[in-house]
């Protein structure tokens, strides 16, 4: 069972084809493609205002492009938007967190729009990221690295084949930092794809097979 | 291999069906407002405060105040509506909620109309409980109460869904609050003079039934069109 869903995953393939978008008179992304298969990474790199955010944002659809097309499984992902987007986690600047509730209850709501959860799959997803009794207090008292370690957790949670982070590694600490690069691993290893905005190198190991695309200004 | 423990990748993996999505972001929205009471009750004190301050202007005598009972009830419920419009997306567009509604493979639109709800359910129904107060203590009959009742409650559903419209469409905005209040005023406007209208009726002890009706169809209107409306703006403001 487990090799049939392997063989699946890999098969699956974002592909990106002459992407064109344009902010005001300002062309920011300028005949960007790419293509990612289940098992690899891509990271982006390039400095402030590079276009990294927004290669995201139009790669998961929130943007529109003035030109290209993005294919997800060979399926262009605007004739099939809501079954892309099933697929698919993104998880930006900002952990999309509300600061009156606490991680728990944001994870049920979060991810429990998208999939069925239990309690303690939640609190499994906590433990994971070292979550201790904080999991109990509003988000609103807790550190940035905390807030982002809640969002790595529902990331977790969401159990998509298609990640697409920017920045995931912000506000963390050291210990934060390589449970990233252990999530990413892990996630690669289960066939999954991810897509992640960085400003310094990711430390993948060489197991994974990671791209490299540097965003010029 | 290790099966490790879930959540793991599975091919098709189940979604959570539309319904239960909808009614998990209704119970998020209650949640939070009574986290913050302060926001959830001050739509209802400015309604208090506009109807308590117009007998001190006009006049104590009620034989004048039942006459202006219907416009008074109606434009304070309308603008205490309008003030609680401004929050109804404000802080998921800043946290980022918003763009994980319109990622999460749901229909955005089934998403937005439980906020809608939750709006309604928040502001519209405690403000149908207000009304008729309001109206008895300007002298309306009690005979008349249930229909002021009755009105607001349905007037303020075509309130928070048409209202839905303008809060999605000024959200790239910054301090939107008169923009929003400008942008509503054309929906506004038909449910202000039709509920008006009823509770006059009501007051008089004519037939109010078809006013009220015309409310009805526009809180339909409302429920049906203004969700895909808002979606749409939401997708905009999200680029």
């Amino acid at each position: 069972m487990t090799g049939r869903v392997r063989e699946f995953m890999s098969n699956r393939v974002l592909a990106g084809e002459g992407l064109h978008l344009w902010r005001g008179d300002r062309h920011i992304l300028r005949g960007v493609s790419l293509e990612l298969r289940g098992g690899q990474i891509l990271q982006l790199t390039g400095s402030n205002g590079a276009g990294k955010t927004t290669l995201l944002r139009a790669l998961c659809g929130l943007a529109y492009l003035e030109e290209g097309k993005v294919f997800w499984c060979g399926e262009n992902v605007r004739d099939n938007l809501h079954g892309f987007h099933a697929d698919l986690a993104y998880v930006g600047h900002e952990p999309p967190l509300k600061a009156d509730l606490t991680p728990r209850e944001n994870l049920r709501y979060w991810v429990g729009m998208r999939r069925a959860l239990t309690a303690a799959q939640i609190d499994s997803a906590l433990d994971e990221v070292a979550a201790d009794e904080w999991r109990e207090r509003p988000v609103r008292t807790l550190s940035a690295g905390q807030r982002r370690r809640v969002a790595l957790a529902g990331l977790t949670l969401m159990g998509v084949p298609l990640w697409m982070l920017d920045e995931p590694t912000t506000n963390l600490d050291t210990a934060g930092q390589s449970l990233v690069t252990r999530m990413l691993e892990a996630h690669v290893a289960r066939g999954g794809l991810a897509v992640v905005a960085v400003h310094h190198e990711l430390g993948i190991s060489s197991a994974v097979t990671l791209h490299r695309m540097v965003l010029a200004s | 291999m290790t099966t490790q423990a879930p959540p793991t990748i599975v091919p098709g993996h189940p979604q959570t069906p539309a319904l239960q999505a909808a009614r998990l972001v209704l119970s998020r929205d209650l949640r939070l407002a009574f986290r913050r009471p302060g926001e959830l009750v001050q739509p209802l004190i400015f309604f208090a405060i506009v109807a308590t301050l117009f007998p001190l202007a006009i006049t104590p005598e009620k034989s004048q105040l039942v006459v202006v009972a219907p416009g008074v009830v109606w434009v304070a419920a309308l603008l205490a509506s309008l003030l609680a419009l401004e929050f109804l997306y404000r802080d998921d567009a800043h946290d980022g909620s918003l763009e994980q509604f319109a990622l999460s493979g749901q229909s955005l639109t089934g998403l937005l109309l439980a906020k809608s709800l939750g709006h309604w359910l928040l502001t519209g129904a405690p403000l149908a409980i207000m009304g008729p107060f309001a109206a008895w203590t300007f002298g309306a009959p009690v005979s008349a109460l249930p229909a002021v009742f009755i009105s607001v409650l349905i007037g303020s559903i075509a309130l928070s869904l048409l209202g839905s419209i303008g809060a999605a469409l000024t959200l790239g905005v910054r301090r939107s609050g008169v923009l929003l209040s400008v942008l509503n005023l054309p929906f506004t406007v038909p449910v202000l003079i039709f509920g008006a209208r009823a509770t006059q009726q009501a007051i008089q002890g004519i037939d109010f039934i078809p006013a009220v009706q015309l409310l009805g169809a526009m809180a339909i209107l409302g429920i049906t069109l203004a969700p895909l409306a808002a979606a749409a703006a939401v997708r905009i403001s999200l680029e």
